[in-house]
């Protein structure tokens, strides 16, 4: 977005949106998104346990737009704000996305204490946009300390909320799958709450049997709750929202919270080394070492692991390229 | 698709529609276009202006794209308060614009496709509204 009076540096955004405009906010975000250097983000939240993100994840269709607007109202009974990243998929024949989950949040679309920010995936795999995590921090660093993931519609293998969120909401229908089904499942082992939504339709029954049964083999201490929602009449939304209040309690209580977000952190810090190590093979690849490498390789004068190691060892004698995330 | 840009150049841009009139089919079909053709589009229905302004700030848009409905004179006042509000944010339209209704737009500085508007058109009008004109970014 172009600026009438032009703010230039990011010190001067942030200081803006931490004094609650929500422009500079938006621009630090887009700023994340473009990979830019943000720096002086403070790592606002790692130890501040009044902080919390809570993260959505389920197949897609489950209703986790539904039920992230209907959360966000229950959750704003009790607390002043709360920010929502939603994210959708980009396409990667054109890199183009279409975002809509703000279409089921429109009880929000005027209310100043909830802000909504949709974001493209951009090629990173794993259910979530790379920069959900720096917009996380800015908002929760810009006095948004409450901030809900909604995931794209994930599979069994997309699992990066389980390290970007502090809880995670699994997302589930009646007559999701059978019993084999769920226990395959990646997703099953991550959820500290399972919701299932469209509580309404038929199939519930075997749907929380199922469940339930793959549970059980999970320490009774460490077993994930199950509520049952319709998402779009409000129904179970109360429940949920105490089942997540519980969750939290038992997270910080026994320490749990704090190790999440250890690996929260190695997480990004392992994204960001792989950044810069992708840069990095970008400007080689150009090079003519790499050229030379391709045509003993391709004239059998060279393994392709053979070549790959010499290639390697020039990617990491490239000088890192700082403050460039 | 040839027509791409690299992701840290990737363009937002939000849909809405004003007004009672009018259909969900027309925005519906120039976002997929404008998808294709890289750009990063946020849907967000049928809205007031105000709902379109807070929208388009927490989004941080680059461009904004309304359909136009019913009364000419609720549009005009919806454009003039978003552009109030939103200022260098360019704001195109299209849906069903009578002639008197598209000059009266145009006079606002936005630009208006009315049905039979072709997409390629559509989408080239983003890409200069947004600053994309130039030559294609090198494909990486």
């Amino acid at each position: 977005m172009h600026y009438p009076q032009v703010i230039e540096t990011t010190r001067e955004l942030f200081e803006e949106a931490s004094r609650g405009d929500r422009r500079s906010l938006a621009r630090l975000i887009s700023a994340a998104e473009r990979g830019e250097a943000l720096p002086g983000m403070p790592l606002a939240f790692q130890d501040d346990e009044t902080c919390l993100c809570i993260g959505i994840t389920g197949a897609p269709g489950a209703g986790k737009s539904t039920l992230v607007s209907a959360l966000t109202q229950e959750l704003l009974k009790t607390e002043p704000c709360a920010a929502v990243l939603a994210i959708d998929p980009s396409s990667p024949v054109s890199r183009g996305a279409l975002l809509g989950d703000r279409v089921r949040m429109q009880t929000h679309s005027m209310a100043q204490n909830v802000f909504i920010r949709s974001m493209a995936t951009r090629h990173h795999h794993g259910g979530l946009a790379l920069a959900t995590q720096s917009a996380r921090r800015l908002l929760q660093h810009c006095g948004w300390p409450l901030v809900i993931v909604e995931t794209v519609g994930v599979g069994q293998v997309e699992l990066d909320v389980v390290k970007t969120a502090d809880v995670i909401v699994v997302v589930l229908n009646p007559g999701w799958g059978d019993e084999i089904q769920a226990n395959k499942a990646g997703l099953m082992e991550v959820a500290d709450v399972f919701v299932i939504n469209k509580a309404d339709r038929p199939g519930l029954e075997s749907t929380r049997r199922d469940l339930e049964a793959v549970l059980l083999n999970r320490p009774a201490d460490n077993r994930p709750i199950i509520v049952e929602t319709v998402a779009s009449k409000g129904l179970g939304i109360a429940e949920l929202a105490g089942a997540l209040a519980k969750v939290r309690r038992e997270l910080s209580s026994n320490g749990t919270l704090a190790t999440r977000r250890t690996e929260q952190l190695a997480l990004e810090l392992e994204q960001q080394v792989e950044r810069q190590l992708q840069a990095a093979l970008k400007t080689v690849r150009q090079s003519k070492m790499f050229e030379d490498s391709l045509q003993r390789v391709a004239h059998g004068q060279d393994s392709i692991a053979a070549a790959a190691s010499k290639i390697t060892v020039q990617v990491l004698s490239r000088p890192p390229e700082h403050g460039n995330r | 698709m040839s027509d791409v840009t690299s992701p840290e150049q990737n363009k937002r841009i939000l849909m809405a529609k004003t007004g009672l009139d009018g259909h969900w089919r027309g925005p519906t079909i120039v976002a997929t276009a404008l998808r294709d053709a890289g750009f990063e589009v946020i849907m967000i229905g049928m809205v007031k202006a105000e709902e379109v302004v807070q929208a388009a700030i927490d989004e941080d848009v680059d461009l904004i794209g309304l359909n136009i409905g019913g009364h000419i004179d609720v549009a005009v006042r919806a454009v003039q308060s978003i552009q109030q509000s939103c200022q260098g944010v360019p704001v195109f339209a299209g849906g069903v614009v009578p002639p008197h209704a598209k000059r009266k737009l145009e006079a606002l500085g936005v630009e208006v496709y009315p049905p039979g508007s072709q997409l390629p058109e559509i989408v080239s009008a983003a890409r200069r509204l947004t600053g994309l004109s130039g030559a294609l970014p090198a494909s990486d």
